[in-house]
């Protein structure tokens, strides 16, 4: 009876295997990192999986995923091949490209920079000891590990994940391509990777990261990642989720934006059978601005959850937010999205839609906008539809001889283009429509 | 080319055409008039195949077939042609490429080759000349941001691309300025010939003097109740619709 409960329970799982770890280490659990990946364990312990009674969960139920028979990826020796992994390589990006299989580095299967110049690109493990001061800097400061389950099981467990560095000025000449592949072939995995991006003064980066799972197994990716972007720096991170099989995400972006800084973040869920994405910005500088855009379109019985916070911490910030979901079948979809205004941030503009198209009668979307002001002269605005196509519209293009089907795909296809339209990366742009198009059989 | 038989038409409960009768024949134009809110463009509606009319009675046959059997894309393949009223506004659909998908998926169904993107494009420049038409609209989104006139033009020139055998032109003429008024009409007569039918619905007679009909039909409280020549437009304009309205209370008593 036993062993029936340890194999279930995986926070006990996932505490016993930290102190397997820890006692591998030798000198290394004295570390500053690990004194954190400590904290994160414990507080991990006390906090357990979120049940639907936490508010930030209580449309997304993840008892029955985390309650599988994972391996847990630190015992599992990962070994794919190019062919493998081709279904999340897009070529016509020409970017770096990192790969992870399980939450840790592959360098045959990744291409970097031929010389390393001031700017690292490369995996977190193998960056510690030539970067260990910007990532002891970095490292755990922006995503929050005290209140979130899932951050501080990410963080007790931080080993590796991708390390870009762009010091002040500098420009990335490629775009970075993260690719995070749970290899779950022979069983049921649950992976961890950890990203930390520290873009430099006046700096300018854009990153692709596509996540999913081979194998016929249960690939359950709990990522993080952080992001740094100091004053003036402009970067643009792309999340892409179009895994076919059995993938489950939970994947958390953390943003700290300094002074004039812009960021831009699109999310893009196409396939998979678990999505909750997370996006925490916090704007800590005059003149930031933040692009928050999204588009699911989950269908059979898939589950997207995009939830989004905006801390307004500082005056003079923008932030835009644009989420579109179409779903179909028995799927089910959850938006929530928060904007904190605190009271110093005066003269902030916020704004932020969510739009949604139901094409079935058992698809559901729960819909959260909240806005926390606690400034006076502040232009913030919100809104969220569901609802159905639009019948007037339907009936114009019936109406010229488009079919009934013909005439749905290419409503929903400009429902999602103004989404795809805010991808500035034009080879990523491109792709995804086409993607776009063939998930709602626009085919033409 | 159409037969209507006492066609008996509800919206939400409410009987708005009550008994229908109108045959149209190849390549004539006919012009139905009549006050406001008397039933025109729900006529112009059913027969185009829109959802939300129950038909209570009454048959229409089109080019032989039993129209209000087709679903509203067949129609249109069949060579009906509705333009709107009130064009919808699509954002993210543009026109040039709503309009190819549109005029292949009616030559397909005609048993027709799609035309290749040259193709289309030279015929759509070739249209565009005929209804006077900026191209740079052609690359927007579906009538979004169009003037009243701007959709109205757009109407006929989707008309001019898919060349219908019927085309029911719903208050085309209003929002259009003079000179537009002029160029769309001389448009539509460029494409009218011998088996090509026009049905024009309007409250004016200047659409008319550009666009003779053979018939003009009053419709009113649902009904056609009164039919003539084109004089019948010249009456109606100078004499208003009481007259007409006298003779149908006359009638009913
Ligand atoms: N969906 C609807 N629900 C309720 N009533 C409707 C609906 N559609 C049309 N009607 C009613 O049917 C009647 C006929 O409308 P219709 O639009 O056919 O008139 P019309 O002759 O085209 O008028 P106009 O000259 O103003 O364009 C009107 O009284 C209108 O209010
Ligand atoms: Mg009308």
């Amino acid at each position: 009876m036993k062993t029936t409960t340890e194999s279930t329970d995986l926070r006990s799982k996932f505490a016993a295997e930290f102190e397997v770890i820890e006692s591998g280490m030798n000198g290394g659990s004295k570390s500053h990192i690990h004194s954190i990946r400590r904290a994160a364990i414990e507080q991990f312990t006390v906090l357990g999986f979120p049940t639907i009674r936490n508010e930030e969960w209580k449309y997304t139920n993840v008892q029955s995923l985390v309650n599988r028979n994972y391996v847990l990826s630190f015992r599992h020796e990962a070994v794919l091949d190019r062919a493998a992994i081709e279904p999340f390589l897009l070529d016509s990006l020409n970017a770096y490209v990192l790969v992870f299989v399980n939450g840790f580095f592959c360098e045959t299967l990744s291409s970097l920079p031929a010389v390393q110049g001031k700017i690292v690109v490369g995996s977190l493990a193998a960056s510690q000891q030539a970067y260990g001061m910007v990532i002891r800097e970095h490292f755990a400061q922006h995503a929050d590990y005290s209140s979130d389950a899932f951050t501080a099981l990410n963080t007790a467990f931080a080993h590796d994940g991708a390390f870009v560095w762009v010091p002040d000025g500098q420009v990335l000449d490629r775009p970075v391509h993260i690719v995070s592949v749970a290899d779950a072939r022979s069983s049921d995995v649950f992976a961890q990777p950890r990203h930390l991006i520290v873009l430099g003064k006046n700096s300018q980066a854009r990153f692709v990261e596509t996540s999913g799972t081979v194998g016929e197994h249960m690939g359950f990716q709990n990522g993080a990642t952080e992001i740094y972007v100091g004053e003036d720096a402009v970067a643009e991170y792309y999340r892409v989720q179009d895994s076919g099989g059995q993938s489950a995400l939970v994947n958390t972006l953390n943003v700290h934006q300094e002074q004039s800084s812009t960021f831009t973040t699109v999310t893009a869920t196409l396939d998979g059978l678990f999505v909750r994405n997370n996006v925490n910005i916090l704007l800590n500088g005059e003149r930031a601005e933040a692009h928050l855009n999204g588009l699911y379109l989950p269908t059979a019985s898939q589950h997207v959850d995009n939830h989004t916070l905006v801390d307004h911490a500082k005056p003079n910030c923008n932030s835009n937010e644009l989420y579109k979901g179409v779903l179909d079948g028995n799927a089910t979809g959850v938006f929530n999205g928060k904007v904190l205004v605190r009271p110093d941030a005066q003269k902030t503009n916020a704004f932020q839609s969510n739009r949604n198209v139901l094409l079935s009668e058992t698809a559901s979307i729960n819909s959260k906008p909240q806005l926390e002001i606690f400034a006076d002269d502040v232009k913030c605005s919100h809104g969220a539809t569901i609802g159905q196509l639009d019948e007037e519209a339907l009936f114009y293009l019936r109406a010229r001889g488009l079919g009934e089907d013909r005439a749905k795909a290419l409503l929903l296809y400009a429902f999602a283009s103004d989404v795809l339209d805010t991808i500035a990366l034009a080879p990523l742009r491109e792709h995804l429509e086409i993607r776009v198009a063939q998930r709602l059989h626009k085919d033409f | 080319m159409l037969r209507i038989h006492d066609l008996r038409v509800s919206v939400a409960g409410k009987e708005i055409l009550q008994g229908i009768n109108l045959e149209i024949n190849p390549g004539e134009t006919h012009a139905i008039m009549g006050p406001n809110g008397s039933g025109k463009s729900t006529l112009a509606s059913v027969l185009a195949g829109r959802a939300d009319y129950e038909v209570l009675g009454g048959e229409v046959s089109f080019m032989g077939k039993d129209l209000l059997d087709l679903a509203p894309e067949d129609r249109a393949r069949e060579g009906l042609f509705l333009a709107f009223q009130y064009p919808v506004e699509i954002p993210g659909v543009s026109n040039a490429n709503f309009l190819k998908a549109a005029v292949n998926e009616v030559r397909k169904y005609r048993g027709q080759e799609p035309l290749d993107a040259m193709e289309f494009l030279a015929l759509m420049k070739d249209k565009a000349k005929l209804v006077e038409m900026d191209p740079s609209m052609l690359s927007r989104s579906l009538n979004e941001g169009f003037s009243g006139g701007e959709k109205k033009r757009n109407e006929i020139f989707q008309m001019a691309m898919l060349e219908p055998v019927l085309a029911i032109l719903d208050e085309t003429d209003s929002g259009l300025d003079i000179d537009a008024l002029r160029i769309v009409a001389e448009g539509v007569n460029k494409l009218q010939n011998e088996h090509r039918s026009v049905v024009l619905i309007t409250h004016y007679q200047r659409l008319l003097n550009y666009i003779v009909p053979d018939h003009v039909h009053v419709l009113y409280k649902g009904r056609i109740v009164k039919s003539g020549g084109k004089e019948l437009a010249l009456e109606l304009e100078e004499k208003g619709y009481d007259w007409i309205k006298n003779e149908v209370a006359q009638a009913a008593v």
